[in-house]
């Protein structure tokens, strides 16, 4: 994600956020031909861009006559614009996350209300649905597919050096334990970025202290100050020994690397991070465990796995037309079901379908493992990023785990900055 | 009294200004003035208004009063870190590579072997934008993959030098210097170009020594390329971003007030009163340099 180069972004976000938008503005007119649907996407990665290129020639190729035109963005300057992409000139349909980082658009009225749509879905869980709906209930996102977290390795390494994937905490820090004694890096870890090591803590915590804490600390109800959250940061702390040293200065991509070099032993990742730095050949080696049993009260309930979708953009000029906006229902429609996932998946194998109608024959062991760990879950979350405001995240959370990262001796004084950089944004408005 | 009436008298005979002659001038000072009042001076009375609100780019705007200066003070952590890191950045340029520039500007102007060589090897840097040039740093610096470890052989425990905040600072700050060194270099060069070098024989003649020629004579006559190189020096350390962005973007050590102030305002986070009131700082320090630097030249002109 934070690969991209500021230069890149800054020349793509110039031309690309404002030109398509005006070029759909003067283009079609208000209202347009009715059949035609924009789609602002933030797939600029060549394998998912190329996938999602196919599953909409396969919607155009079903649907009489009614066509999607793409306006690709780069990924970091769509996530950076946002803000002023959804109140200027949007594209009737843009790609977005679940959760919270959706909710905030929709309490701004900058988003439509799909619920109607949703009464003719079929295949969604019921955490799906909760986390396609705004605070007032209604529904805004169709969701499209996701991508668990857990920790991942090497099935050879394992299998060669007798390792057994840890079911507890105790058992895992055996297990880096030993790999240190075989000249292993344990685990491998990153944080140049500043989101990779929130998934740690996010795991962290809601093994430590259940998915209803974690999602309350992260709406800004608990404090972090409380012992619960300096628990979190005590067991990351023991952990820490067997991580990577230098985790600041490591991109993922470098720290995905050294997993499939063997230099590290296992990383806590995305799905997508290790699927998309090892080779073709070496895909089938790429295997991971829930991440470990802290207090048992808890167990395993809560899975990580970030969840994207489609959204129709209230501001777009195109969908107040009665026929365009139907349409672009249609498309969503289309993209909610399991057939139109599979499509997708078929060429970007990192993620898995949301739809219990999907075809999971054609996936890859290591899919069909993620889609058991993830149908297994009794709560699902997020991400940091995506469970809480936007602000918090990025301005006091990034900083906060790098200096935890960099010092991990003072505890008192990190939740102590964090809660009260909290209190101050989280009562901003 | 006389001469104004003069003038008026003059006006009135024979019109200086005809009509078109009005029309061509508001045309040409006005619109730069309107340009200037709209992207210079509208954002910066806009951003000092704003950075008493609280507003997240999509809701009402709320005026908070001081809270959001209180706020940054006392309670972001990256604040002080961030204003220090742009006084080093200052005091690194303005001691370290500006005098070194100076110093390669001296050995070149003198004519050493490959001379030209040495001149363009300087200056490249300096064609290379400083996004770039945090490229090229992340390439040397990386702890894992980067050239400098490679080279230093050491890979039971290889120096982070990009992501320990004790130490990535003054790599960073390196890396800029290399291309702040160029630059000086070259004005330096077309300054000591330009020295009469009757000014050198004479004082050759009266016996001195090259430190003191140097010193005494050549360096004084350089003072207006050492106020350029001042000013740039100035604006050069507090706009200071892209290479600190391009390698982390601007965290865990590598704080500088610009970046803060893109954090807060540019991206999801959309905090710009709290954003804004950074920037307002930030235009306050910059501002200290700028009044300071035209009163001296203000005074340099009655003087001379």
């Amino acid at each position: 994600m934070s690969r991209r180069s500021l230069l890149r972004g800054a020349a793509v976000g110039a031309g690309a956020v404002t030109l398509p938008a005006l070029l759909t503005a003067c283009g079609s007119g208000p209202g347009g031909d009715g059949k035609t649907i924009t789609l602002g996407s933030n797939s600029s990665d060549p394998v998912p861009k190329k996938a999602f290129a196919e599953a909409f020639s396969a919607y155009a190729a079903q649907s009489d006559g009614r066509k999607v035109k793409v306006n690709t963005v780069d990924h970091n300057t769509f996530q950076e614009n946002i803000n002023r992409y959804l109140q200027g000139k949007p594209d009737d349909v843009f790609m977005w996350f679940a959760g919270n980082r959706m909710q905030f658009f929709a309490e701004k009225g900058l988003l439509h209300d799909i619920s109607d749509n949703w009464h003719g879905y079929k295949g969604f869980s019921a955490a799906l649905k909760a986390q396609s709906s705004g605070a007032d209930g209604k529904q805004y996102l169709t969701p499209y597919y996701y991508y668990p977290w857990a920790v991942f390795h090497r099935k050879s390494l394992f299998t060669e050096r007798g390792y057994q994937a840890p079911k507890t905490l105790d058992e895992y820090v055996a297990l880096a334990k030993q790999m240190k004694k075989d000249k292993l890096d344990p685990i491998a870890f990153c944080d140049k970025d500043g989101w990779p090591a929130m998934g740690t803590f996010d795991y962290i915590n809601m093994r430590t202290n259940g998915y209803e804490f974690h999602k309350s600390l992260m709406a800004g109800e608990e404090a972090w100050t409380d012992k619960r959250v300096r628990e979190v940061f005590d067991t990351w702390r023991r952990l820490l020994p067997y991580c990577q040293q230098g985790a600041n200065g490591r991109t993922w991509q470098e720290a995905a690397t050294s997993l499939q070099k063997r230099d590290a032993g296992m990383a806590v990742f995305g799905l997508p991070h290790p699927g998309a730095q090892f080779s073709k050949t070496e895909q089938g080696d790429l295997d991971f465990f829930p991440f470990p049993v802290i207090n048992p009260e808890h167990g395993q309930d809560a899975v990580e796995a970030p969840i994207d979708g489609f959204l129709l953009a209230k501001k777009s000029k195109n969908l107040k037309n009665k026929k365009s906006l139907e349409s672009a229902k249609d498309l969503l429609k289309w993209l909610a079901t399991g057939k139109a996932e599979d499509i997708y998946l078929k060429s970007d194998p990192n993620n898995i379908a949301v739809n219990d109608q999907a075809d999971t024959s054609q996936y890859s062991a290591l899919q069909k493992k993620a889609v058991d760990l993830v149908s297994g879950a009794k709560q699902i979350s997020q991400f940091m990023d995506r469970d809480t405001r936007p602000d918090f995240s990025s301005t006091v959370m990034i900083p906060a785990i790098q200096k935890f990262i960099s010092s991990p001796n003072d505890v008192d004084g990190l939740v102590n900055d964090i809660e009260r950089q909290k209190k101050s944004i989280f009562t901003s408005d | 009294m006389s001469f104004i009436s003069g003038r008026r008298t003059g006006q009135r005979g024979t019109r200086r200004f005809t009509r078109r002659d009005l029309v061509v001038l508001g045309v040409l000072l006005g619109i730069p003035v309107l340009l200037d009042i709209a992207i210079v001076w509208g954002p910066t009375l806009a951003s000092v208004a704003l950075s008493f609100t609280s507003w997240d780019g999509i809701g009402d705007i709320k005026w908070v009063g001081t809270r959001n200066y209180a706020n940054l003070f006392t309670n972001y952590p990256q604040f002080w870190p961030a204003a220090r890191h742009n006084l080093l950045w200052l005091g690194f340029l303005g001691l370290v590579a500006a005098p070194f520039g100076l110093l390669l500007a001296v050995l070149i102007d003198k004519g050493v072997r490959f001379s030209r060589f040495y001149q363009s090897t300087l200056y490249m840097p300096v064609v290379l934008s400083l996004a770039v040039v945090g490229f090229i740093a992340q390439l040397i610096f990386s702890r894992d993959q980067g050239a400098l470890n490679a080279i230093v052989g050491d890979t039971r425990t290889p120096t982070d030098w990009l992501g320990d905040p004790d130490l990535n600072i003054w790599m960073i700050l390196l890396a800029a210097a290399w291309r702040h060194t160029g630059y000086v270099m070259i004005l330096y060069l077309a300054g000591l170009k330009a020295v009469d070098p009757s000014l050198k024989e004479a004082a050759a003649i009266d016996g001195a020594s090259e430190t003191q020629t140097f010193f005494r004579i050549v360096f004084p006559t350089l003072r207006p390329v050492n106020v350029i190189v001042g000013v740039i020096t100035v604006i050069e350390s507090l706009r200071a971003f892209d290479i600190v962005y391009a390698v982390n973007h601007g965290r865990n050590g590598l704080e500088l007030l610009s970046v803060l102030v893109t954090d807060n305002i540019i991206g999801e986070a959309s905090r710009i009163g709290f954003g804004s009131a950074i920037a307002v700082v930030l235009l306050a320090v910059s501002l200290g340099f700028v009044v300071t630097y035209l009163v001296q030249e203000l005074r340099g002109e009655k003087n001379r």
